[in-house]
């Protein structure tokens, strides 16, 4: 926890080092601080705001040199509740003016958090400056409750469903509606800028509040959202006239093809402020014309992500009115003429060539890999690449990448094979993330990557830092030897698409592996197992992986031992999901103690029962427990329970349940 | 037991027995009913969910079932339906384009005209031209239609036979759903189009 340290007498404002505060005013804080801190008591429920995920903190003490968030200056700021009269106002007044003053500092959550469990006053002061709110689970607290605390928020950052939503385990209807928060945000936020969501639905009628109630709106980011469409994203071009940012990121925009709307042509006529404009996902066609005299009339696009309807031709004029574009999104890559006609090779190298700034390029939906050169000229430059929806051989990624010295970020679909891995491990040294996706996500699939890969990555790649590896064929030597010439890991997740597979050399059980991985990797925090499993390997993961905030675990582990290892071990752990494990009631109650450290815990497809889940709703009264029904049949407590969702919360069971959840 | 129910499945008229898959929730791919299940089977179950107990024996017992007819399990492996989407338009187009190495020849038949045509839907891009090839080819009949009827209606309407044999007016649905299910063309005098 960082605390105003006591300074030198000197205090005169230093730049890029955390700000001095004068040694009067620190005494007077110790003296006063000294007071029992009685809502230590809300402050550790409010853990149920805590955001794990955020980034390491800047000013905590385990990260030196980091400067403030507040820029460069420190100025007194006498504002606050006594309206700048601090002078004359009684001495607690004015240290919490003071404070409020110093915690502005503060941007990372953790640190926010920890301020504010100090004492009151200091709950007060960081409630009222705490500029970004994050709250990892949207049913965890109820808006209201956000609202009453936190008197100044400019951002919000909302999470909804949990992550198995995403494969298609959560029915539809389930729940995370933004609704209620908007509602409750406009008010009491007018001067909000910033709302960013990941899986929630949002309704056009929420994007038209939203443009409403905060007329200095800035940025806007939907990622895996759903229930909006193009009239709602018109809505927010047209409304939202300093917006800066809108990222759509992998939505679900529903939209009849001949129901759209022109929301491109509804951005502001005069120059804009955008700063990026992500919509690869909104997949129907739209305006190119608006988009190009858009992009003409706004100066300060970085970061623009184009859908699959632009060919290289209208590419080409896009990157004539954007030269300083950072990040280019693509889209199909491949020319609107015939085969044999259209633009050249050379003349969008040329293009390419004149973008000194592109550092990400992504896209190449359809990919016509004749035009792959043309990226040539910024490859050196690349920082991070995205081929995930580009069907390429080996032989066609080869020469591409033989030029990306410098990429840090690598997403490629199996494709490229075994082969097409070791070229990039010969070139890309400095690689930080991988992801390689499987072109054929069933399970019989004939899978292009094996450990063949993974070893060679490993070679070649030994600053990586977080993987995603989609294959058929693993052994646990690979996977051993990532574990030791990749220590700095912080994300391993390795996914083996047949279920139960063993080591295809060995016939073992992967559990060395994925134990080597947990031993070795000291800073992993982030883990997803697969193949076959056996208790042992969750032994190990309860030993080793003290830092492991996220565990996903699929068809693995042989009895509830498993489960008993993870919780009483992985002391750090937040979110678990598991699904088609043989895991019972005796393994689910032998995680009691731990659940309200956590944020969630999801099982579906495993052997609980109705009694098993009433027991621990009925012990833990500050969890809410959620089961999830496919069929109405009620078979009292020795019923099956198919999906079970639990997680802390302060805000009690949610009213918005739809009939096939079970609030228990 | 898990064998014999997939042989059963296999046989069985699909009457709702119990314990069975029904196939009225559209499930395209072939369902193993689990062992004991009480309930239907239904798409979101997953295949392995209330069988045998440990994990490794499932294994050699779905291998050794049903290994043609293993069924998918839902949302696994676990890639999101936005990337499984894109890939299965993808998908779909490049089948099409593979297909489009053979033409799609389809009667075009005219009320009155004494024989009939034969036309290559690919070598069309939308109805526009389809329209345009039909009436260069059938410039003849129109005419010595028209003069028979002695300046009555010229107007004709364009039909076609779909899959399931109704016949449908030409124009109402896009132009590759409209190639992928045209059976016949028949072009109708204007009064019997009314």
């Amino acid at each position: 926890m960082s605390t105003p340290h006591s300074s030198s007498t000197s205090s005169a404002p230093h730049r890029a080092s955390p700000p001095q505060i004068p040694e009067s005013l620190t005494l007077a804080a110790t003296a006063s601080s000294g007071s029992p801190s009685s809502s230590s008591a809300s402050g550790m429920r409010d853990a149920a705001e805590d955001d794990s995920d955020s980034p390491p903190s800047q000013m905590s003490e385990d990260d030196p040199g980091g400067g403030g968030g507040g820029g460069d200056r420190w100025e007194p700021d006498l504002r606050g509740g006594n309206g700048g009269t601090g002078r004359w106002a009684p001495p607690d007044q004015v240290l919490e003016n003071v404070l409020e003053s110093v915690l502005e500092f503060l941007t990372a959550a953790r640190d926010r958090n920890a301020a504010s469990l100090v004492c009151r006053s200091w709950y007060r002061a960081e409630a009222q400056t705490r500029r970004e709110l994050f709250i990892g689970n949207c049913y965890a607290v109820s808006p209201r409750r956000a609202v009453e605390r936190f008197g100044g928020l400019r951002s919000v950052v909302l999470k909804g469903k949990p992550r198995f939503a995403d494969f298609s385990l959560v029915p539809y209807g389930w729940g995370a509606y933004v609704s209620p928060w908007v509602a409750a945000l406009g008010p009491a936020y007018p001067r909000l800028e910033r709302i960013c969501l990941k899986r929630m639905t949002i309704s056009d009628d929420d994007l038209d509040l939203v443009a409403k109630s905060f007329p200095l709106f800035r940025e806007l980011s939907l990622v895996c959202c759903d229930g909006f469409s193009t009239a709602g994203l018109a809505t927010i071009a047209g409304r939202c006239r300093h917006l800066r940012v809108l990222d759509l990121i992998e939505d679900y925009v529903e939209d009849e093809e001949d129901e759209l709307v022109d929301w491109i042509s509804r951005f502001p006529e005069s120059n804009t402020s955008l700063e990026s404009l992500v919509f690869d996902c909104v997949s129907v066609p739209f305006n190119f014309e608006a988009l190009e005299a858009l992009v003409a009339r706004s100066p300060a696009l970085r970061r623009l992500r184009v859908n699959h309807h632009v060919s290289v031709e209208q590419l080409r004029r896009l990157m004539a009115r954007a030269p300083q574009l950072t990040h280019f999104g693509t889209g199909a890559f491949r020319s609107e003429a015939a085969p044999g006609g259209g633009l050249s090779v050379t003349e969008l190298a040329t293009s390419f060539a004149a973008s000194r700034s592109l550092v990400c390029l992504s896209g190449f939906r359809d990919v016509n890999p004749e035009y792959l050169p043309a990226i040539y000229p910024v490859c050196a430059k690349l920082t991070s690449l995205n081929f995930s929806f580009a069907s390429l051989t080996a032989e066609e990624l080869k020469p591409v990448i033989r030029n990306c010295i410098n990429l840090r970020t690598f997403w490629v679909l199996d494709t490229v094979g075994d082969e097409g891995l070791r070229a990039v491990a010969d070139t890309c040294s400095d690689l930080r993330e991988l992801r390689v996706f499987p072109l054929d996500a069933s399970e019989d699939s004939e899978g292009s990557v094996s450990d063949v890969g993974l070893q060679a990555i490993s070679e070649g790649c030994p600053k990586l830092e977080s993987i995603l590896y989609f294959c058929q064929r693993m052994t646990n030597a690979a996977v051993i030897a990532m574990s030791k010439n990749c220590p700095d890991l912080v994300v391993f997740r390795l996914c083996i698409m047949g279920r139960h597979r063993p080591d295809r050399i060995t016939g073992d059980p992967m559990d060395d592996g994925f134990g080597a991985i947990v031993m070795n990797c000291k800073k992993l925090t982030r883990l997803s197992v697969s193949g076959l499993l056996t208790d042992k390997a969750f032994a190990y993961i309860g030993k080793y992986g003290k830092l492991i905030k996220t565990l996903s675990v699929a068809f693995a582990g042989n009895s509830d031992m498993s489960l008993q290892y993870i919780f009483e071990g992985c002391t750090k752990l937040q979110k678990l999901e598991v699904r088609d494990s043989p895991f019972s009631d005796k393994g689910l109650l032998s995680g009691m103690n731990y659940f309200y450290n956590m944020r969630f815990l999801w099982m579906n497809s495993c052997r609980l029962t109705m009694r098993g889940c009433k027991d621990v709703a009925q012990q833990m009264q500050n969890l809410v427990v959620e089961v999830i029904k496919d069929h109405s049949d009620d078979e009292g407590e020795a019923e099956i329970v198919d999906k079970l969702y639990l997680y802390r919360s302060l805000a009690g069971p949610r009213n918005d349940a739809p009939p096939f959840v079970t609030l228990l | 037991m898990e064998i014999d129910a997939d042989n059963l499945s296999a046989t069985e008229l699909r009457l709702g027995l119990p314990g069975t898959s029904s196939s009225s929730d559209g499930v395209t791919r072939k369902p193993s009913p689990s062992v004991g299940a009480k309930r239907a089977l239904d798409d979101t179950r997953s295949e392995t969910s209330g069988t045998s107990p440990a994990a490794g024996a499932d294994d050699d017992h779905d291998a050794a079932a049903a290994p043609a007819t293993k069924a998918q399990v839902v949302g696994w492996p676990p890639v999101r339906a936005y990337r499984k989407n894109t890939f299965q338009a993808a998908a779909a187009a490049a089948k099409r384009k593979a297909e489009q190495q053979g033409g799609l020849y389809v009667k075009v038949s005219m009320d009155g005209a004494p024989y009939l045509r034969k036309v290559d839907l690919r070598m069309y891009k939308g109805y526009r031209e389809l329209r345009e090839a039909l009436d260069a080819l059938f410039t003849n009949s129109v005419s010595a239609a028209a003069a028979a009827e002695g300046g009555g209606d010229h107007q004709h309407a364009l039909a076609y036979e779909d899959k399931d044999g109704d016949l449908m007016l030409v124009g109402d649905v896009p132009w590759d759903m409209f190639i992928s299910s045209c059976k016949k063309l028949r072009i109708m005098k204007g009064s019997e189009a009314r």
